[in-house]
């Protein structure tokens, strides 16, 4: 499709600015520009459909299934866009009076507190922009928290084999080594294992339960009292958090420090890939070190910006966060309750292992027995017809399914992990699950079908290395 | 039943029939210890009671469209085109994730691709990411960036530069043991202190960062600051994107890494998030560039089309090993910024530059008329500026807001300067409403 600048034509434009109603103010000529940045010149009606072809590339969850594990791709609620989109929330200044932001204000004390439930945490921050943002606030708290306490000695943080590589990439920020211990034949922690590696200067570890395996941790209650012996904090990456609202909280396992993707779990849109939020909870120990600012009342039910952090880390972004990201999330908590996300967790599992137990018929997975909001197939067994899982991924195109997660995580060989989320209903997966038997099929009588998939898109596939080799990232 | 859930009692029941247990619970038995009460949150409400309860909330906010605003300090009151919203509410853009699947994710990277080359075009560098989180973020990753790039572990960094980035630096580099140490700034211009920049610099210093504008809206000379700094330590600039439109590009007046916030370009203010940050630098740096970057290339037909590049600088490959830990970024925020710079072309940007110059500094010669303010630097400034008052400024900001304006910025809340507000002015000030407000101040005591 051609780009924006070739529909571009000199003297057109697409918006008129008011004249300049004051008189103009003298200017030094060697601050301005000789050339003017080169922005295409185009008017409203071509940008509008320049837009809406794109739009139509786009596979998104409104458009049809979109099981990318780990990810989880539910379905947006357009309510929560209306309300966003109120001017009394949206063209709010961060440095307004506190007095003229008391909405504001109230929206994000309520949501910290109902972050905090929902987790099992003390106290929570909605700084964070992502969840790798989290990811990294909750480690440089645990880094603080050791300091200040005289564990300087503790400088490594144990992450397992099948861990999101945002969390080795995290935890190295904040200026910790990183120690990889191995799961076990069942897709879990090794126990056995995890308490060699258990010496005195493992500062914290860092685990996602239900596993990105989407198997639950059953030993958790036991990895946390070996890390408590050992003074070792344990950290909670709440990606996979879809599969236990109201049902188990992270706090209750044990855990000292969770980060929520609220783009996830709580149904803010993704946007191509952002923005998300990444809110912290902490145990109360942990409190005194949260970044600031944060949300507090006074004792005359005021809303105000606490900047007085005792041990804080200090601010890992501007103002407050993606205001108008957590307000969604907000809104969701709201709408489902307490009642509907527990439902939606169970819905969510109740899907995840009735695909699974389907798919098991003509597939192999990674693990046996009930997972949690995920699975994950091992498509080798397709080896010996020359198929690989990126080309079932590429067919899975030409029946409008989004995809899975590929190729993670690491520990499994020619990873698919499928995610379909509470919001698909039992019509929609039944589809899906022929649609998948279909390509196992053709798979074995036809694969070059699959191999030279996808067919129906409107570019097939790509050339990575090109891509990689001649740079060219701009017209 | 749930509007988001499409599951009857008969669907479950077959479905746990299928899977082979008898209730969902059974789901859980791997789980130690199931929470046996529930939350303390609110059971689930209608769409029509929250709205009403929303709507109350709303109610207790004052907004900057039915207020004046005066106000900047890293995020400014531009208009915003009617297309921007329109497309920006688009569900196939809004409901989309990253583009992994590049076959069925074209529209996201063909507009990441000119997103990249819109900044690119501001910014007068040759390579740009597909946007970060925010303005201070984007400063503390291109300080990593530049150590990556010369092993050094030093920074000096502008003390103009907006005090919430440098809060975000210190956070971000104390625990890679990155150094950063402050350049003071002339009084008499609001410049950095050219000669401090000099005794600072040495052997240890990796970059120098300065703002285009700086946090007191001043143009920083960076010619200057370039020919003293010597070539292997890398200039950092955090720029205003809506300045470049008219202004001179960084990347020709010689900076190597130019960051800022994306807000103004097409973004709401939303109480401060989400923007977004833009990242550009010379290519030879683009293997230690942090976040997504989109490249052209071709499908298996020799049609043109796009997909994610070097990946292999990534977490989700390079693990502990990556040139930074962000994953998401804030794409959907950057396709605002490119809607927003798609309508507005190159005039356009121009003369949205060029009216917040001229109506800033209307402002600012009416205030010093009301003899309520003194100049405090002699610098050129962009579209805002700090005076010094001569009346509190808490209660300037009072009655102003009793007239349904929002005033300066006190520095006081900021930087902790005494009697220092911060103007801004922007295209969405009149000067019918300037002229009124400085006739107004003219009258407080």
């Amino acid at each position: 499709m051609k780009l924006i600048f070739d529909k571009s034509m000199n003297g057109r434009t697409g918006f008129r600015i008011p004249e300049l109603d004051v008189p103009k103010e003298n200017i030094d000529k060697k601050y301005l520009r000789k050339e003017l940045p080169n922005l295409p010149e185009t008017y409203e009606l071509e940008v509008i459909r320049h837009y809406d072809e794109l739009e139509k590339l786009n596979h998104s969850v409104d458009k049809g299934f979109y099981p990318l594990g780990s990810c989880t791709m539910k379905y947006n609620p357009v309510l929560n866009e209306e309300i966003a989109n109120w001017e009394n929330f949206k063209f709010i200044h961060p440095y307004q009076e506190e007095e003229t932001v008391q909405g504001n204000l109230q929206i994000m004390y309520e949501l910290q507190n109902y972050l905090g439930e929902l987790t099992g945490m003390d106290a929570v921050t909605l700084q964070p922009a992502a969840g790798a943002h989290g990811e990294l606030t909750g480690m440089l708290i645990i880094k603080k928290y050791l300091e200040t306490n005289g564990f300087k000695n503790k400088t490594k943080v144990i992450v397992p084999d099948s861990a999101h590589g945002t969390n080795p990439a995290s935890a190295k920020m904040a200026g910790f080594e990183i120690v990889e211990v191995k799961s076990n034949i069942n897709g879990t922690v090794d126990i056995e294992e995890l308490k060699k590696i258990m010496t005195e200067d493992i500062a914290a570890i860092m685990l996602t339960n239900p596993n990105t395996l989407g198997i639950f941790e059953k030993d958790i209650l036991e990895i946390s009292k070996i890390a408590k012996s050992n003074n070792t904090l344990l950290y909670y990456d709440g990606a996979n958090l879809n599969a236990i609202m109201g049902k188990v909280r992270p706090g209750d396992m044990g855990f000292d420090v969770v980060h929520l993707n609220l783009h996830k779990t709580l149904s803010t849109p993704h946007g191509m890939g952002g923005p998300g939020s990444g809110t912290v909870g902490v145990k109360e120990f942990l409190k005194d070190y949260l970044p600031k600012p944060i949300v507090e009342k006074s004792k005359e039910d005021k809303y105000f910006i606490n900047y007085n952090i005792k041990h804080s880390i200090g601010r890992v972004r501007s103002f407050y966060g993606n205001f108008l990201v957590y307000l969604k999330a907000y809104i969701y908590i709201l709408s489902m309750g307490s009642d509907g996300l527990k439902r939606a967790s169970e819905l969510a599992v109740l899907n995840a292992n009735y695909m699974k137990k389907k798919m098991s018929e003509y597939m192999n997975m990674s693990h046996e027995g009930i997972c949690k909001h995920e699975f994950v197939i091992d498509g080798s067994f397709l080896k010996e017809y020359g198929v690989k899982t990126l080309d079932i991924a590429k067919r899975l195109m030409d029946f409008d399914i989004h995809p899975p997660t590929v190729y993670f995580p690491l520990i499994v060989k020619e990873a698919m992990m499928i995610e379909p989320t509470e919001t698909e209903s039992k019509e929609r997966l039944d589809i899906v699950i022929e649609n998948f038997k279909t390509i196992v099929e053709e798979a074995k009588t036809n694969p070059d079908i699959i191999k030279k998939a996808p067919h129906n898109t409107k570019i097939s596939r790509l050339n990575e290395l090109k891509a990689n080799k001649e740079l060219n990232i701009k017209y | 039943m749930y509007p988001y859930l499409p599951h009857t009692d008969e669907d479950i029941n077959k479905m746990l029939k299928t899977i082979g247990v008898n209730a969902i619970d059974d789901l859980y038995s791997d789980v130690p210890e199931l929470l046996n009460r529930d939350l303390n949150i609110p059971n689930s409400i209608s769409e029509i009671n929250l709205k009403r309860s929303l709507r109350e909330k709303a109610s207790l906010n004052d907004n900057i469209r039915d207020f004046g605003c005066f106000r900047g300090g890293g995020i400014y009151n531009h208009y915003i085109p009617s297309i921007v919203y329109q497309i920006g509410a688009k569900r196939g853009f809004l409901t989309a994730y990253t583009p992994y699947q590049a076959e069925v994710s074209q529209g996201t990277l063909q507009i990441m691709y000119e997103f990249q080359t819109m900044i690119s075009e501001l910014t007068g560098l040759e390579v740009s990411n597909s946007s970060m989180y925010d303005g201070a973020t984007s400063v503390a990753e291109a300080i990593l960036m530049a150590g990556r790039i010369n092993k050094k572990y030093k920074t000096l960094i502008a003390n103009t530069i907006h005090p919430e980035y440098i809060e975000v630096c210190e956070t971000y580099l104390k625990p890679q043991e990155f150094n950063l140490e402050k350049i003071n700034y002339d009084k008499k211009t609001g410049k950095i202190n050219i000669t401090d920049l000099k005794n600072k610099i040495n052997d240890e210093i990796s970059s120098v960062v300065i703002g285009y504008p700086n946090f007191y809206g001043i143009i920083e000379d960076i010619e200057e600051i370039r020919e003293i700094i010597p070539k292997n330590i890398l200039l950092i600039v955090v720029s205003n994107p809506i300045m470049l439109g008219a202004f001179q590009s960084p990347g020709k007046l010689g900076a190597d890494i130019v960051v800022g916030e994306g807000q103004p370009l097409g973004n709401a203010p939303g109480f401060g998030g989400p923007g977004f940050g833009f990242f550009s630098s010379k290519k030879e740096f683009i293997r230690n560039m942090p976040g997504r970057i989109i490249g052209k290339t071709i499908d298996d037909n020799g049609k043109e089309g796009f997909v994610m590049i070097l990946q292999t600088r990534e977490q989700h490959i390079r693990r502990e090993k990556a040139t930074s830990n962000i994953c998401s970024n804030h794409a959907h925020n950057a396709l605002l910024a490119a809607v927003y710079m798609s309508i507005m072309g190159r005039t356009g940007i121009k003369e949205i530059a060029m009216q917040n110059y001229h109506k800033s500094h209307y402002l600012y010669n009416k205030l010093i008329k009301t003899e309520k303010f003194e100049p405090v630097f002699e610098g050129t400034f962009f579209n805002e500026f700090a005076l010094k008052s001569k009346i509190s400024i808490d209660k300037i900001n009072k009655k102003l807001h009793e007239q349904k304006y929002f005033g300066p910025l006190n520095l006081e809340k900021i930087t902790g300067e005494k009697n220092i507000a911060l103007f801004c002015a922007t295209e969405l000030n009149t000067k019918e409403e300037i002229d009124f407000i400085c006739s107004f101040l003219e009258g407080i005591i």
